[in-house]
């Protein structure tokens, strides 16, 4: 398939079914735009600008098409602070300089890097992630009246009866229009998005983020920058994984990362907030049909008309249907059935899955948690691989054979050691160490120690059956060794 | 007549039961193939990349959990195949039942829970509705 073929597979393949996708991707991200900007503590404008950009930069630069990329939570609940302490424009140079981080993650080819986080880890990340997207909604019930509350109700009520009736228009889009219709019309008076933050109906503009360009500066977002790369590609990736499964086709990971670093990079010069790919929309939009580059262009474009042309309307959407569409999102992103396999599943990955969640709920980031979690599946793999067998037979009267299985590393040299008794009474010791890997200089070392302990009592000692691998180790850092075949 | 059959599972224990009727039925006609389908839904997909990692191992544990299935009709000498689809399950089972003139499905009667049946209604019933082919639901 040549490059003009290619393109026009990709985007002119499936016109018809692009295009509704795209309408539909746009009306869900409205909500989603503006309550990810109001966690995050910036305006609504913030959000859609990011969502706007993303969708378009992503639509011709990005590794998988038909996935939606756009403002988040998993990236807003890592501004809160940044945005708290400094204010918007440090947010905008740092969601330039995660695109940056990005794109030298996709340039360098790093995506490979990925499979170094378990899958337990990832688990956790999503449904830590669903959990804050919920609690960061409580805060818009604290002191409400009954009112707000059944408005919340009637939300859920009609974005899960609704699809039972009819898929046509999107249930999240009905709620929003039903309920918004039913605060105007019976002047509720309950707090609304307008409320919440202003909202102009402009097209964003390119304006470089106002902040001094100090050493001060980059130390102030460097970190937020990292965490916010990582997490946004972690999103992404896990994001376009479900998309290749749902479409039963494949995606170029590294041009995916590239093209999350440039769509963030433009973002930041464009008013908006970093953001990453969305599972949530991702799916609607192959649900609804989405399947080429179409879709994500449509969407964007879409949504800025729809902030353009009924900005004043979308003002007046009540929090509490926006909370309501939140509560769908974050029952939507928890992973179920991680739940119902938990006691079927490894007692260590359902620690390392819980630990990765309970981080993430006590620090507030995303990061930690992942961290944290990485970490904690690296001790419990070196746990369970530092256990190594050794038995021991007599060959003869005066010949002692240990026989070793296992991996030998720093972790398990210990145990080795203490498997060997150096008082035998025997003239010869034979280490069979066929069914075992000599890793690292703690291993030789203890090699080279188990001889001359031996050798300090006068017994030979042999080792036989090293393979290839460990054999070269041993000629190049046990030198000393005798037994080693030298 | 009933020659061409086709079995959809969800790998519950109703298609467990949907295959051994599938397969009496199959030794009825003598000539008789089995068509093996398994859909997977957006939520399938996205709890499965979670628990699997990579698409690869996603689809071979599929085939894994479908060669239960396709293990039990070739032991009876039945030529069966493998098809996993991907989209909303009805839908999906209906759209490639009827473009491709089957003589007869075969499906359990419930996978989902009864929460689940509540809000996103029976596969099943939708199925039995717009499959043009006749329907063998077995309970």
């Amino acid at each position: 398939m040549n490059l003009t073929q290619k393109l026009n597979m990709e985007w002119l393949g499936n016109v018809r079914g692009d295009v509704l996708a795209g309408i539909v991707v746009a009306l869900a991200l409205i909500p989603e735009a503006i309550a990810f900007s109001i966690i995050a503590g910036v305006d609504p404008m913030v959000g859609l600008y990011a969502s706007f950009c993303i969708c378009l930069v992503i639509a011709f630069i990005g590794g998988r098409p038909g996935m939606i990329s756009g403002a988040t939570g998993a990236m807003a609940l890592l501004m809160i602070t940044l945005v708290a302490d400094h204010g918007l424009e440090y947010l905008l140079a740092a969601t330039i300089l995660t695109g940056i981080l990005q794109l030298l993650f996709g340039v360098f080819k790093l995506a490979s890097f990925m499979k170094f986080i378990p899958r337990s880890v990832l688990i956790g990340f999503v449904n830590a992630l669903a959990i804050l997207i919920f609690t960061s909604q409580l805060q818009h019930f604290v002191g409400e009246t009954w009112i707000m509350y059944s408005l919340v109700a009637l939300t859920l009520l009609i974005i899960y009866i609704l699809p039972r009736f009819t898929k046509a228009v999107p249930s999240t889009l009905v709620a929003i229009v039903v309920v918004t219709a039913i605060a105007i019309f019976m002047n509720a008076g309950v707090r609304t998005v307008g409320d919440m933050g202003a909202l102009s109906q402009t097209l964003p503009i390119f304006a470089l983020p106002n902040i001094p360009l100090t050493f001060e500066t980059l130390a102030i977002i460097f970190p937020y920058a990292l965490a916010l790369a990582i997490v946004g590609l972690l999103e992404s990736l896990l994001t376009a994984s479900i998309v290749d499964d749902m479409t039963d086709t494949e995606s170029d990971k590294n041009k995916e990362s590239r093209g999350q670093g440039i769509a963030n990079m433009v973002t930041g010069c464009f008013g908006g907030m970093a953001g990453c790919a969305m599972i949530g929309q991702s799916v609607i939009n192959v649900k609804s049909g989405g399947r080429g580059r179409l879709s994500s262009l449509v969407a964007g474009v879409v949504l800025m008309f729809l902030i353009i042309v009924l900005g004043s309307v979308v003002v007046q959407i009540p929090m509490a249907a926006l909370a309501g569409v939140m509560i769908m999102v974050s029952i939507g992103t928890f992973d179920w059935s991680s739940l119902r396999n938990l006691h079927k599943i490894p007692r260590t990955d359902a620690t390392v899955m819980v630990v990765t969640v309970g981080t993430v709920v006590y620090t507030h980031d995303l990061s930690k948690g992942v961290l944290a979690g990485v970490v904690l599946s690296a001790i419990f793999f070196a746990m369970k691989i530092s256990k190594v067998k050794v038995e021991s037979s007599l060959e003869s009267k005066t010949i002692k054979v240990y026989r070793v299985r296992g991996q030998l590393f720093f972790a398990s040299v210990t145990d080795l050691l203490e498997s060997f008794n150096f008082n035998d009474d025997v003239k010869k010791v034979i280490i069979d160490v066929s069914g075992a890997h000599l890793w690292d200089d703690s291993a030789v070392g203890a090699m080279d120690k188990i001889e001359s302990k031996y050798e300090q009592k006068g017994i030979e000692v042999v080792i036989r059956g090293l393979n290839k691998e460990s054999s070269l180790l041993m000629d190049k850092i046990g030198g000393l060794s005798k037994a080693s075949g030298h | 007549m009933f020659s061409k059959l086709v079995l959809a599972t969800d790998g519950s224990d109703h298609s467990h039961r949907a295959a051994d009727k599938a397969i009496e039925l199959a030794k009825l006609s003598g000539n008789a193939s089995i068509e093996i389908i398994y859909v997977v839904d957006g939520s399938k997909s996205k709890s499965d990349v979670l628990q699997y990692g990579d698409t690869a191992t996603v689809t071979k544990k599929r085939e894994e959990m479908l060669s239960i299935f396709s293990n039990k009709i070739a032991g009876e000498g039945i030529p069966s195949s493998i098809k996993i689809l991907h989209g909303v399950p009805a839908e999906t089972i209906i759209k490639h039942v009827n473009d491709n003139n089957f003589d007869c499905l075969i499906l359990g009667s419930r996978g989902r829970s009864r929460v689940q049946t509540m809000i996103l209604g029976s596969v099943s019933h939708k199925v039995m509705k717009y499959v043009k082919a006749p329907v063998l639901m077995v309970k």
